[in-house]
């Protein structure tokens, strides 16, 4: 009786075995399903590269025309002399003031969140405070630099209106506006020092101070380094509250001589501004083709060439330690 | 020496009830003034013609928003699962830093590709060219979308990392699939980080503010607007537009004290949606 039927059913068990045991190689769906995720993250960095291949194609032939000239040529209402040396110092002032303000003032905070702070409530009040400050959107930093760094401080300087709006302000707002940036990454990077190293450095008898300066913060370093990259990246591609602080756009030429020569003249430091994103922002705003399309997007190289150059030797410095570490 | 790392760290925190002061001081004097039935009703946003009609701005902030997570919440969302449950050691670590890349790329490149590209060939393309020839919601939303994505990846990628390996074992060791396992168990078991990827990638997207503002087609009026083929003023490129160029406003005017309103609504808003995606993420981290 039982032998009849396993016999009936003979078909249908090997049927099922066959299929379990091909299974995987049936598995068209699944095959599929990896086929289309694949495919969104292949679509995902194809943008990347399309990005980056249409802007060449409208911005090449300026170098390959002016080369120099438009690096070191000022702003300039004709489309064939207009040059990029204003924004380009505006922006390494702009990167200045991130490696100045915010590179100690965010690692001074992480130190302090992560090595000194008990676990109470105004600790976590600063964390959740970071955190937040991390989200709030840069045209609200650009409101926070017209309010205070443009309005209340530049009124100790007996200037008035639109000539507050000056190089020092803005490497203010954009040094705050990264500030969080810097405490997060850094906040990390100690974090991931093995409590091992600071147990062996209090056991010979350092101080707080000596093990975090001999131990923690060198083993955090090049954690802490990928967060000041990032964060300088940040600040130089940053144009929306360079836009609320009163940028000037890159027609209004007011001081035509800037060049590379000045580049390192502190006194433009009070002086009213540019850096190239704003460039980048007013030209693409122009109705000529020349300006709107050829010149904007031979500024683009130049700034996407910088940030994307800061940014990726950033990640690779990361990975590399991460890699070494975990063997 | 502790005493000055605790001056920086509360540093920050000074920064934000600079922000808050910044906004309120400035911002009160429309509070108060403004004609709160207009702004709440009226159809234009117009501020140098005395116009303070917040729901274009809102809408226009929301089309875009919108557009862009149709865009990054699928691409973001599809190629953190490739990386995290089926993409092997060495390509992962081959083409995860060039995502990384991506979140890298500052958003005026985004704005001029938007104009420059997404207009013509992808709007132009699917709506009829005469979409095309300048900035709409659309085209701007799309390039907001590609923004996002590499926060989308990144924050659910962590999330379904963070499932422990177990639970696929288990779920292999019953005879499911790999499709199966990665869609019943690591995406359940990771929802609490999908849904902060979705809220942060929102709060981005509504914060956003270059990309709107160069190829979303409106120079400094918002007209009520719900199609995306329209041209469109969010709160952020209204705020940007009103500040930028010529006619820039300063000084005891209605028009500048607006700006800050604008800033006030945009902060608490992003504000609320990054504390939400904030708790979805710490839950994750909680839960492993």
């Amino acid at each position: 009786m039982a032998l009849t039927t396993i016999a009936a059913n003979r078909g249908a068990v090997q049927g099922s075995v066959a299929q379990a045991i091909e299974g995987r190689r049936r598995d068209l769906r699944g095959r599929l399903f990896e086929l289309a995720l694949a495919a969104c993250l292949i679509v995902s960095l194809a943008v990347l590269v399309l990005m980056i291949y249409d802007v060449l194609g409208d911005g090449l032939s300026v170098y390959t025309e002016r080369g120099w000239d438009f690096l070191n040529g000022g702003l300039s209402q004709s489309a064939d002399r207009a040059g990029i040396a204003q924004g380009i110092i505006g922006s390494f002032w702009i990167a200045t003031s991130v490696l100045v303000v915010s590179i100690p003032l965010g690692i001074g905070a992480a130190v302090y969140l992560e090595e000194y702070a008990p676990r109470n409530r105004l600790t976590s009040f600063i964390e959740i405070n970071v955190r937040n400050l991390a989200g709030v959107p840069s045209v609200v930093y650009g409101l926070l630099g017209l309010a205070i760094f443009v309005e209340a401080l530049g009124g100790f300087s007996g200037k008035h209106d639109a000539s507050r709006s000056t190089l020092i302000a803005a490497g203010l707002t954009l040094a705050v506006l990264v500030l969080p940036i810097v405490i997060i990454t850094t906040a990390e990077a100690i974090r991931a020092v093995p409590n091992a190293l600071r147990e062996g450095a209090y056991g010979v008898g350092a101080t707080r101070w000596e093990v975090i300066r001999s131990q923690v913060l060198p083993y955090a370093m090049p954690g802490i380094v990928t967060g000041g990259l990032l964060a300088i990246a940040r600040a130089v591609g940053e144009a929306a509250p360079l836009i609320l602080i009163g940028a000037l756009t890159g027609l209004a030429g007011r001081s035509p001589g800037l060049s590379f020569s000045s580049l390192l003249d502190p006194s433009s430091l009070t002086e009213r501004f540019t850096a190239m994103p704003i460039v980048i922002t007013s030209w693409s705003r122009l109705p000529q083709p020349d300006f709107r399309i050829h010149n904007t997007a031979a500024a683009i190289i130049a700034m996407l060439a910088f940030v994307l150059l800061v940014n990726t030797f950033a990640i690779l410095l990361r990975n590399r330690f991460e890699k070494k570490r975990a063997a | 020496m502790g005493t000055l790392f605790l001056m920086a760290a509360v540093g920050s925190v000074v920064i934000s009830a600079a922000i808050i002061w910044s906004l309120f001081s400035r911002g009160w004097d429309f509070i108060s003034q403004a004609s709160w039935g207009d702004v709440l009703t009226a159809d234009t946003w117009n501020p140098r013609q005395n116009m303070y009609g917040l729901r274009p701005l809102i809408v226009a902030t929301l089309v875009v928003s919108g557009v862009a997570m149709i865009v990054a919440v699928p691409l973001g969302l599809g190629a953190a699962i490739y990386l995290a449950e089926f993409a092997r050691p060495r390509i992962r670590s081959f083409l995860k830093p060039i995502l990384e890349v991506l979140a890298g790329v500052p958003s005026v490149v985004i704005a001029f590709f938007a104009l420059g590209w997404i207009a013509p060939h992808i709007v132009g393309t699917l709506f009829g060219e005469e979409h095309g020839r300048g900035g709409s919601m659309l085209a701007a939303g799309i390039g907001v979308g590609i923004l996002a994505i590499p926060l989308v990846a990144s924050v659910s990628e962590d999330a379904m990392r963070a499932v422990p390996n177990s639970l696929r074992e288990a779920s292999s060791g019953l005879g499911a699939r790999k499709m199966h396992t990665t869609l019943r168990v690591v995406l359940p078991a990771a929802v609490s980080g999908l849904v902060a990827a979705f809220i942060l990638a929102v709060s981005r997207a509504i914060g956003e503010t270059m990309v709107v503002f160069i190829a979303a087609g409106a120079a400094s009026v918002g007209q009520y607007s719900a199609n995306p083929l329209d041209s469109g003023l969010t709160m952020t490129a209204a705020m940007a537009s009103l500040a930028s160029g010529t006619d820039s406003v300063r000084g005891a005017t209605l028009a500048y004290a607006s700006l800050f309103m604008v800033g006030i609504f945009l902060f608490f808003l992003t504000l609320g949606l990054n504390i939400i995606g904030n708790f979805f993420v710490r839950r994750v981290r909680q839960a492993y």
